[in-house]
């Protein structure tokens, strides 16, 4: 049976991991490599690498970074931040990634998911859709957010994510803003709709901090997968036991020892 | 030993040659036909639309090479469905190494599609197996699959039961990513090279 994905995120600066990273038996925390093997080791099913790079020094050390986790671990991986053209991602996917994310850009200019998921196959394009629950002129509406979440656009999250998967994205990875950080669960009810509507995998991101958030998300929130970042880096859920307790409650997970 | 990853026009070349790495195989990329009749193993891996990668071999005459090897060759992904008869992904002829047609998941059932993640796989009778533990999980991500006959040595499910492994004289396939698919994946790469 086809198995709900627990996916840690890891946020990169300059081909190091930011965003307090607190592992004690790595020799290294900061190395995104070293990081992801474990992650990895312990039954990741995959592994997001987000490059929050700014300077173009900072994205060849990033492509640098691909190639040596493409190297190192043996399960799949995507990375995002700052993709912009067909240049930009065949690099990466020459440099031995398996999918990329894409956001800001896929707003500016729609057209590119069309024409990198012709260039590439869908199954490499992931569509990031970062949303936000915001008042507009017709009342509160989920609003698709671009730039880390800090600029709205005018574009409806709901019809957006059905308009990604028609022009070719293979997955979307939603990231609600309004849980993002509040450890308090996903936003159950907007994933439940977004996941309900598609055809293609979603990735439920934003919100949790315990194990049960986990749960709902993939039976209330009809997840495809789960992502998060510091609850798994302070360890304050550690991956082999949120998949026992994932799989106990009879979920179809995938457990490695 | 020599081993020959065939060049073509697919993607996700670059995986398959980072796993071997980490086992400690050495290979040749190569679309050469002498070298490729000369290998000792040939993988044939591979990302892509059947229509254009079918279309690429034929213009370079790999789709006659192919075939016609003798020695082990280990298709996987878009790999293992051009080694079968007919897909339905663009209506096209392959290489009919496996009888079999490969069809494209059912829209019904409430299933996405592609089937992309990490699935089970079952009844596995093949030397590539060995050592593999029960119901192991690999990485799967596609859209057309082979459904179970008399080649299938090891099978999936999702919405219907499909081949996940096919394996006819010196022909081995999968469906799945060897590559990206942990230990396993990792035992299954190890153990076409020790046949």
């Amino acid at each position: 049976m086809l198995t709900k994905r627990i996916i840690p995120c890891l946020d990169v600066k300059d081909g190091r991991t930011v965003k307090g990273v607190n592992f004690v038996n790595l020799r290294d925390a900061g190395d995104a490599v070293e990081l992801g093997a474990l992650y990895a080791a312990q039954g990741a099913d995959e592994l997001v690498y987000l490059d929050i790079t700014a300077t173009v020094d900072g994205r060849s050390t990033f492509i640098d970074l691909v190639r040596r986790v493409a190297q190192t671990i043996n399960i799949p991986f995507t990375v995002g931040g700052g993709i912009s053209s067909i240049a930009d991602v065949s690099a990466l996917l020459h440099a031995g990634a398996d999918k990329v994310s894409i956001n800001s850009a896929a707003v500016r200019n729609r057209d590119l998911i069309n024409e990198l998921s012709l260039e590439f196959g869908s199954q490499c394009i992931v569509v990031a859709i970062d949303t936000r629950y915001i008042e507009t002129e017709s009342g509160h509406e989920h609003i698709v957010h671009t730039h880390g979440g800090r600029k709205a656009t005018e574009i409806r999250s709901i019809p957006w994510a059905k308009e990604v998967e028609e022009r070719g994205a293979g997955e979307i990875l939603l990231t609600s803003m309004d849980t993002d950080g509040t450890k308090a669960g996903f936003a159950l009810e907007l994933t439940a709709t977004i996941s309900g509507n598609a055809n293609i995998p979603v990735i439920a991101s934003g919100g949790a901090g315990n194990m049960e958030h986990f749960y709902d998300v993939f039976t209330k929130g009809k997840a495809d997968a789960g992502l998060a970042a510091s609850i798994f880096h302070f360890r304050e859920i550690d991956i082999p036991d949120l998949k026992d307790y994932l799989k106990n409650k009879d979920l179809p997970i995938r457990i490695t020892r | 030993m020599k081993t020959v990853i065939i060049k073509y026009n697919a993607g996700n070349v670059q995986s398959v040659m980072y796993a071997l790495d980490r086992i400690g195989a050495s290979y040749l990329y190569t679309d050469d036909e002498a070298e490729i009749r000369s290998a000792d193993k040939v993988i044939f891996p591979g990302v892509g639309e059947a229509s254009t990668t079918m279309s690429y071999l034929r213009n370079v005459g790999l789709d006659k090479v192919i075939p016609s090897l003798k020695q082990p060759v280990f298709g996987t992904c878009i790999g293992m469905q051009l080694m079968c008869r007919f897909s339905e992904e663009n209506n096209t002829e392959c290489m009919g190494i496996f009888d079999v047609d490969v069809k494209r998941f059912p829209a019904s059932a409430g299933l996405k599609v592609p089937h992309m993640g990490w699935n089970n796989i079952s009844d596995y009778q093949s030397p590539l197996t060995d050592g593999v533990p029960d119901n192991a999980y690999l990485y799967f991500v596609h859209s057309y699959a082979a459904p179970v006959c008399e080649y299938t040595v090891a099978s999936c499910d999702y919405a219907l039961p499909f081949s996940a492994m096919l394996h006819k004289d010196n022909f081995y396939a999968a469906q799945f990513h060897c590559e990206i698919s942990g230990n396993a994946g990792q035992q299954i790469l190890e153990n076409f090279l020790k046949i």
